[in-house]
């Protein structure tokens, strides 16, 4: 069929399913987004405008994190494209499926420095599964179709499209094929062919899950540790089986919220820098760790020589270069958690832990937090629970208010928590939390941020407004980068350099700026009503909680420091 | 730490080298030598890398190697089990008949070929491992080396076996 390439770009994109983009227009990208009108491509995609190409980023990362699907995000040349930089990373990092597309300058300018014209492909290189520049009509197609696969396949992630102005003027002939038949032709089929395709993983073998099996048998005080990867793999059932089995504690990493209930007896909670006390002795003392769909980044490892060293340390992951990158293991298995979890499960007796779980439960204790007297983030987090309990999406940006918001929600299934983990991306929530609720309409979206964070990315609320997605945003305000003062105060003798926010807006009025209802509230009851009346006004709202600008994340590990030994207990 | 070689198949297009060596420098591994040349197959290349690095070292760089989209195909060479090459021009002063004939000398034994004669300077090709190609650098240094160029190491797998086969 002979269309034009743009035309053929989105009848890839219905190929794909895909019915939501987010995006930013200008010069060069025109020809694209004029097929949202010329043949009426815009009612079957929605096209949502954000304020900024950052913020489409984030959304289409926080809608892919949310709902399990790719994300899609269009921006134009130069800074358009410099702008998605810091969405691409953050997706990078934390393994999240979206493909970004964008038009470069054409042909005739390639090279000259020409009016926006920037490397984009070259820039993304080193946060992408891959980057494609399309300068030949006819490849156009097969490259789209590479790339929605490249994104979702394997351990899932970001992928960048960059294609020449003139290409996207030219006419192609287009051959529709359905998504299933994708991997028998062309780049795809090469790809899969391939000896280390990204796009197949094996069966786990028998021979290997016998010996880990094994491993388990042998051990007295096993433990294990949920990833993200639990989550991209939509695993959380079998994982949860597997832990029942296997009578065993489970710390979750940050990406890992919701593998889990939080609220399961088998949860110890977080680990790492802010995990909990339970979770990083149970790492110092257990004789078997088994840590599925993680990378130990340092976050998690803190000291990484002195990490788990009693232990015997087993790796279940679907990238097999994370095997050994950090911690070195005594034995791994490479696939799908979701597949090699159920594979365990089924081959595995019930097992009894009773001593050691008893013993893990000694070391459950609340941290010796220093009470303000002002309002308690956790009770803020428990009345959200009251609330909204299991069916809210709670995105959070980074800081003090991240930590609390994986502190005190018991998460209880994948995708329900969105945070820059790998990233901590200032500024990613309300991005992440309009991209959540566009692709979850049914459920409460609830936006924690702090002053600072609120700062950077607060535009984005005319787009959340504008479309009909509504995001409530609980600000912790403390006056203050609290985290980062946080650090100051315990590592930096309370040298508080360049952390004070001690200055506008009145997010009151910011607010209203945008016709959004706002609440200031100093106590629990206060944010209680108010968070009853966000629900019920259907609009966006903010909720601004006071709190004191000396409130802490507890515990915390200082970096570097062994897991076990607490700068705050 | 040792040397490690690892050779490489990878799609002959725009970028691919820098998004390989990027690679290494990004992840900050010790990279001593890097050659690349298309192959029989117009589309492919090869890359060879020589690293140097504990196994550990090597087996993670292969695997961050494989990773990247254009690599097709990516395995160590056993140093026992493969022959390894590099191509050495080396330009040497000799100013004298006495170091001219020196050198020719020189060249002889290491069977090495010259490929350039003027008044004053002599070029000198040589095909070897890297080991016979500084012991030659070393002999010649006391003549004054005005200027070297060589290709970076190349190699393959001794007898019938190939990179192909394990590429299925
Ligand atoms: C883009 C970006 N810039 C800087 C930082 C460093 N940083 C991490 S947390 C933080 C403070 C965040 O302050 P705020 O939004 O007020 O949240 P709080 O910690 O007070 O909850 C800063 C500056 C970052 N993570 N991201």
């Amino acid at each position: 069929m002979k269309m034009k390439s743009t035309q053929a770009l989105f009848e890839c994109l219905l190929e794909q399913g895909v019915d939501t983009v987010f995006g930013y227009p200008g010069g060069t990208i025109l020809n694209v987004y004029d097929e949202f009108e010329r043949n009426g491509y815009g009612k079957k995609i929605r096209h949502i405008l954000t304020a900024h190409e950052q913020g489409a980023a984030h959304a289409a990362d926080g809608y892919a994190r949310s709902t399990g699907k790719v994300g899609v995000c269009f921006a134009t040349s130069g800074p358009g494209a410099t702008n998605l930089t810091t969405g691409i990373a953050t997706a990078y990092m934390d393994s999240s499926p979206v493909v970004f597309l964008s038009v470069n300058v054409g042909e005739n300018l390639i090279g000259r420095d020409a009016f926006q014209e920037v490397d984009i492909t070259g820039i993304t290189m080193p946060i992408t599964k891959a980057t494609y520049l399309v300068r030949d009509a006819s490849q156009l197609a097969d490259i789209v179709r590479e790339a929605f696969a490249v994104a979702a396949s394997g351990r899932p992630g970001p992928v960048l499209i960059d294609i020449l102005k003139n290409v996207t003027a030219e006419e192609v002939d287009f051959t529709p094929l359905p998504k299933e038949e994708h991997i028998k032709h062309g780049r795809l089929a090469a790809l899969a062919n391939r000896a280390s395709s990204p796009l197949k993983h094996p069966a786990p073998k028998e021979k290997d899950l016998e010996t880990l099996l094994q491993l388990i048998q042998k051990a007295k005080k096993p433990m294990v540790l949920a990833g993200g990867g639990i989550i991209r793999s939509g695993a959380s059932k079998e994982f949860t089986a597997f832990v029942e089995k296997l009578d065993a504690p489970v710390a979750v990493t940050l990406m890992g919220q919701g593998a889990i209930s939080g609220r399961h007896p088998l949860c110890t909670g977080m680990i790492g820098m802010h995990g909990t006390m339970a979770s990083n002795v149970t790492t110092a003392a257990c004789d078997l760790f088994i840590a599925v769909g993680t990378r130990f980044s340092d976050r998690v490892t803190c000291d990484l020589a002195q990490f788990s060293q009693q232990a015997k340390v087993v790796h279940i992951d679907i990238d097999r270069s994370e095997i050994d990158k950090n911690v070195v293991t005594a034995y791994h298995i490479i696939g799908d958690a979701k597949e090699i979890l159920k594979a365990l499960c089924d081959r595995m007796p019930q097992y009894q832990h009773k001593e050691w779980l008893e013993q893990v439960d000694g070391w459950r204790k609340e941290p010796d937090r220093q009470r303000s007297g002002m309002l308690d983030p956790k009770e803020v987090f428990a009345s959200i629970d009251r609330q909204l309990g299991d069916d809210v999406i709670i995105a959070t940006d980074v800081g003090q208010h991240q930590m609390w918001a994986a502190q005190y929600y018991n998460y209880s299934r994948p995708g329900q928590l969105l945070t820059s983990g790998g990233f901590g991306t200032m500024g990613f929530g309300l991005g992440a939390a309009i991209g959540a609720k566009i692709g979850n309409p049914d459920r409460v979206v609830i936006h924690a941020t702090g002053d600072g964070c609120l700062r950077m990315n607060g535009n984005e609320y005319a787009t959340a407004e504008y479309y009909g997605a509504p995001v409530i945003t609980v600000l912790f305000n403390n006056g203050t980068l609290g985290m980062v003062r946080q650090w100051q105060t315990l590592i930096y003798n309370k040298r508080y350099a360049q952390t004070d926010l001690d200055r506008g807006p009145d997010f009151l009025k910011y607010a209203a700026a945008f016709g959004m209802p706002a609440w200031r509230v100093e106590t629990a009851e206060q944010f209680d009503e108010a968070l009853k009346q966000a629900i019920q006004c259907g609009q966006s709202a903010l909720i601004e909680c006071i709190i004191d600008i000396d409130e802490k994340v507890w515990p915390m590990v200082a970096g570097g420091a062994p897991i076990t030994q607490f700068l705050l207990k | 730490m040792q040397h490690h070689t690892i050779s490489a198949l990878v799609e002959n297009s725009a970028g691919v080298l820098s998004q390989v060596s990027r690679l290494f420098s990004r992840k900050g591994y010790n990279i001593e030598s890097l050659a690349v040349g298309v192959t029989d197959d117009p589309a492919i290349s090869r890359i060879t890398i020589i690293m140097i690095g504990d196994d550990l070292a090597a087996k993670q760089m292969i695997s961050q190697f494989r990773k990247l989209r254009p690599v097709i195909y990516v395995q160590e060479m056993d140093a026992e089990q493969s022959v390894h090459r590099e191509l050495l021009l080396v330009k040497v002063k000799t100013e004298t008949k006495d170091a001219r004939d020196e050198v020719i000398q020189i060249s002889n034994i290491f069977r090495a070929n010259i490929i350039d004669v003027s008044r004053g300077a002599l070029t000198l090709s040589i095909t070897g491992d890297t080991e016979k190609n500084n012991a030659l650098i070393k002999l010649l240094e006391e003549f004054g080396i005005l200027e070297l160029a060589r290709t970076g190491i190349v190699a393959l797998e001794r007898g019938p076996y190939t990179i192909h086969d394990e590429n299925k």
